[in-house]
């Protein structure tokens, strides 16, 4: 079964994201009032598995995000 | 003669340095790409560099590589393991090291001279330095700023500082937890520290403040 997998990541709560501060910075210098900005990881890709959960959730851990820094989250829908 | 790795990933750039650096020291060294195996050696470098480009997160891919299994064989045999740059990020990412390096506070690839002050001098790399001397390297990176849930726990070998040793926010460049510029694991027998030793291994380059971390390493695994 195939499945379209979106995955994104989060710097944690409370962690400088400075790569947002710059672009939140740029942002409200063009005269937007825009306030904490963040700049999460957005991974999208297709996957052959029996186990989607599980696998997306082992990928998450084992590499696309460090869980001492960061959350993530994910959809899973069934490719049509 | 002891025999250093200089373990190369694809991105790879500071091989020829550290393996030149080693040798001045007074050991053998070769550059090997991350696919050999490393049997024949009595101690690992992981210089610094961009492997893979530094893609998702500095070092995160290349601390997936089979290589990096044989790597935490040889720490926990208690063999020295040094991770320069690149590989302190590559040594955080696979866990032989604790805590994670993010962008620096401010977003930038910042690369010049620090000051650093020398905390632990009972490491395997640092025993020819005195106990809270002031050493010059130069640091080169996007993601040095040092974060750990616990610093308490952390074993701290160098600190950013300003030129008479004393560890202010002034003299931490990229924003690092405690101004941390280098740790090491609890048994000592792991480094990974963010200013390049190789690049101050000279006295052509500016300073050979460096130099004596690559002799402790040598004459430790001359032992």
């Amino acid at each position: 079964m195939k499945w379209k997998v979106t995955v994104i990541v989060r710097l944690k709560e409370g962690l400088n994201d400075p790569e947002g501060r710059v672009i939140g910075n740029a942002l409200r210098n063009l005269g937007y009032a825009v306030e904490n900005l963040r700049v999460p990881k957005y991974f999208e890709f297709e996957l052959e598995s029996e186990k989607p959960e599980r696998e997306v959730e082992e990928m998450c851990r084992k590499l696309l995000a460090n869980p001492l820094i960061h959350n993530y989250e994910y959809s899973i829908e069934p490719v049509s | 003669m002891v025999k250093f790795a200089v373990i190369v990933f694809p991105g790879t750039n500071c091989d020829f340095e550290t393996e030149r650096a080693i040798r001045r020291a007074g050991a053998e060294a070769e550059r090997v790409w991350y696919r050999a195996n490393l049997r024949d050696f009595d101690g690992i470098v992981l210089p610094g560099g961009f492997s893979y480009a530094d893609y998702l997160r500095a070092g995160a891919i290349a601390a997936r590589q089979e290589i990096m299994e044989e790597v935490k064989e040889f720490a926990r045999e208690g063999r020295p393991v040094l991770g320069i740059c690149n590989g302190f990020q590559i040594l955080t990412e696979t866990g032989l090291l604790p805590g994670a390096l993010r962008p620096n506070r401010i977003p930038r690839f910042l690369c010049r001279w620090v000051h650093l002050r020398v905390e632990d001098t009972e490491t395997p790399f640092t025993t020819l330095y005195e106990p809270g001397e002031v050493i010059r390297m130069p640091i080169a990176h996007a993601e040095g700023n040092y974060y750990v849930d616990d610093p308490s726990k952390v074993r701290i070998v160098f600190q950013y500082s300003d030129e008479k040793g004393n560890v202010t926010e002034k003299a931490n460049p990229n924003g690092s937890v405690l101004n941390i510029a280098a740790i090491a694991n609890e048994m000592g027998n792991v480094l990974g520290t963010m200013p390049h030793p190789e690049r101050a291994s000279d006295r052509f380059l500016g300073s050979e403040d460096g130099l004596r971390l690559f002799r402790s390493m040598v004459e430790w695994a001359r032992r």
